[in-house]
């Protein structure tokens, strides 16, 4: 492969990450919690739809994130209610919530913009758009190095960053500090947290929060970065590729960046492929790359690659001993 | 899953919950729909006319019920067992490849009566076969089932998007379609049937397949409740480990109910494939797997209770279509909402309405002493 190739193809599959990593940081942090999040999809899928339409509507890129986020945030505190608060199934309700998110987004989108479920095209006024960093034309003129530098690093849209800086912060939030330790021991163990006297379900919640904050962040990148618009069901299973990223990652956050980014290099390595003909090999069908991701998890998820162990108490509602 | 709460009438538990739950989320698709500036009233006036008032709209819904049907015991005879199936899309999808293969294979050598056992068959075997795998890992590997129905969807999806697009589609047509089974291999139409009797009735998608729905329906319930195989079953689902005490292999009993599951929500394709699209073709099981939890759920697990869940929500999906004519701002996905609704207040928040309930009877009782009981 040449290099100018295969340096695009790198920076596709990081552009094509982004979204995942931000849904699988948000899947970590609230499964470390024991709260499990199917969700992620649907809080994506909404987030996205807001960010389009506030972008739309105002042309602001930045306000079109808060909205993002804020929406996404309001279905975390939902699903944080019906798990934490009543004790609900909490797969059902991250079922429900896509569902909602799925339906919702349409309904509204083509009740407000009369296009059937899309919002109208953004210019580039409402849009994050592609960064220059300082010092691309300063080093153009190196080789290798600065081709690595304008195609590799520069060049992408702030969300992006956001997105490659939230691993580090996830991994120091968990890991470095008492917040972290304490989310870690009530996704292991509750009644130890409760015994020191912490509550279990704030503890959740801020978590759930930290999830609704990072899937908004991830939807608004789709919607309004990635793509110039809202359009139906146009996180397209993302949601899940992450939540199987996060479990290939082993619920920490540096092995689920690999797997997402290793997802979004089969992601642009299948678009590359498309239709194209290999020597010795003919065409390589698109959709096995492309169901690698999936079956890569239940290889792992049945103890073939390594061994995946889920946070001990997720999925289940603590209930306080009386 | 809760256990005995004595505070409420059993009546109360069994039919008043689960009402007001769903009345609840009736209430806030109501609000969507005041949010667009429309009547609710009007639109479940719309819909429901759309849906039953004539003999179009009752075979539409009727349908739609049969698919719902299917995919609502799949998840409900899971549940029994204490497992959430959230496969029967991808199983419904490759049931679907198992009922177009065997037709495209046979349909010129075998006319219908014939084939329909056959790809009653078929059906069963590919989407317990699609069960299979996520039920062995979760039996004997302990990966989580939901996990791994997750991803088998997804995989169902790239497999036959595969297929159809480099090996089942037409020779020369680029559309990833197989080609039309021959007529004689059709299930025939409820319209059809009906015509031979000299009753008239619009053409509709409803076929025989409703009455294997009905078929189904009976079999959960007599496996269920009246065999030993269903008892282990809801042991299982009970508690794991008092069913180890009892002599029940539980890895055996997953192993067997989820495969089950699978097979049934594997028979959306004799209706899909066999009886309506008559061809195998791309997403014709859209949806009906995540409306099965909601059917599941809405019709407590119990087979009664999953017709009547499923035909109310054939109503929603055949009367939300009509309801998108009449109202234009009301999009047809206002019935995903509802679903969505409903699976929220059903089954996540079923417990919501709960403390209020027993806080009215509680007054209820005090105000007739009579009735209290020590």
């Amino acid at each position: 492969m040449e290099p100018e190739l295969l340096l695009r193809t790198l920076a596709a599959a990081l552009r094509l990450s982004t979204p995942l990593i931000l849904c699988a940081m948000a899947g970590l942090l609230s499964e470390r919690s024991g709260i499990v999040d199917i969700g992620l999809e649907g809080k994506m899928l909404a987030a996205a739809f807001a960010a389009a339409a506030i972008a739309a509507v105002t042309g602001s890129a930045w306000l079109a994130l808060l909205c993002g986020i804020v929406i996404a945030t309001l279905m975390a505190l939902l699903h944080g209610y019906a798990c934490i608060t009543q004790r609900g199934n909490q797969v059902v309700s991250g079922v429900a919530i896509n569902l909602l998110a799925s339906g919702l987004t349409v309904v509204l989108g083509s009740y407000w913009f009369q296009q059937g479920g899309q919002t109208p095209m953004l210019t580039n006024l409402g849009r994050f758009r592609p960064l220059e960093l300082p010092g691309v034309n300063l080093l153009n003129g190196v080789p290798i190095l600065g081709a690595i530098y304008r195609d590799l690093i520069s060049g992408y849209s702030l969300i992006v960053y956001i997105a490659l800086l939230a691993v580090p912060a996830t991994h120091w939030l968990v890991n470095r500090t008492r917040f972290g330790l304490r989310l870690r021991a009530v996704g292991e163990y509750p009644q130890a947290v409760d015994t020191a006297g912490v509550s279990v379900a704030w503890l959740r919640y801020r978590a759930v929060l930290l999830c609704g904050l990072l899937t908004g962040i991830a939807g608004t990148y789709v919607s309004i970065a990635q793509n110039a618009g809202f359009s139906r069901d146009m996180t397209a299973g993302q949601g899940f590729i992450a939540l199987a990223a996060m479990i290939f990652g082993k619920w920490r956050p540096y092995p689920a960046l690999g797997a997402c980014l290793l997802f979004g290099l089969l992601d642009a390595v299948a678009i590359r492929l498309q239709g194209v003909r290999i020597a010795g090999i003919g065409e390589v069908p698109v959709q096995l790359i492309q169901a690698l991701p999936y079956a890569l998890t239940v290889l792992l998820l049945a103890g073939f690659i390594g061994k995946a162990v889920a946070p001990k108490a997720s999925g289940i509602p603590y209930v306080k001993e009386r | 899953m809760s256990g005995a709460r004595p505070d409420l009438p059993r009546w109360a538990d069994i039919g008043l919950i689960p009402l007001v739950n769903v009345l609840l989320a009736f209430i806030v698709a109501g609000l969507v729909v005041v949010v667009i500036g429309e009547s609710p009233l009007e639109a479940v006036q719309v819909m429901l006319s759309g849906a039953l008032g004539s003999g179009e709209g009752l075979g539409y819904t009727l349908y739609y019920a049969t698919n719902f049907i299917f995919t609502g015991l799949a998840v409900a005879i899971a549940f029994h067992a204490g497992l959430f199936n959230i496969g029967g899309e991808g199983q419904a999808y490759i049931g679907g490849l198992g009922v177009g293969l065997l037709l495209l294979g046979l349909d010129h050598s075998l006319s219908w009566p014939v084939l329909l056992p056959l790809a009653v068959i078929a059906a069963l075997l590919f989407g317990a076969a699609w069960a299979f795998i996520p039920a062995w890992l979760q039996a004997y590997r302990g990966s989580h089932i939901v996990i791994t129905t997750i991803m088998f969807n997804f995989l169902a999806s790239s497999l036959m998007v595969y297929l159809l697009v480099n090996v089942l589609n037409e020779h020369g047509a680029t559309s990833p379609e197989s080609r039309n089974i021959a007529e004689a291999a059709q299930l025939p139409f409820v319209t059809d049937i009906l015509g031979g009797f000299g009753i008239k009735m619009a053409h509709t998608p409803l076929n025989l397949s409703i009455l294997i729905a009905v078929l189904a329906c009976v079999f959960v319930w007599i496996y269920v409740w009246h065999t030993p195989w269903g008892y282990e079953l809801r042991t299982v689902g009970q508690s794991e480990r008092a069913a180890v005490y009892a002599g029940v292999r539980p890895r055996r009993v997953i192993l067997v109910t989820l495969c089950i599951s699978g097979a049934l929500a594997g028979l959306v394709g004799v209706n899909e494939i066999m009886g309506v699209q008559h061809r195998l073709l791309l997403n014709f099981n859209a949806g009906y797997g995540f409306t099965g939890i909601a059917v599941a759920l809405m019709g407590r697990n119990h087979p009664l209770g999953v017709v009547l869940a499923a035909i109310l929500f054939g109503i929603l999906t055949q009367g939300g279509a009509e309801l998108s004519f009449e109202m234009p701002n009301i999009d047809r996905n206002m019935v995903t909402v509802i679903q969505g609704l409903v699976i929220l207040f059903s089954g996540a928040l079923a417990h919501l309405s709960r403390p209020w309930l027993e806080a009215l009877f509680a007054l209820l009782s005090r105000r007739r002493p009579s009735l209290k009981e020590a």
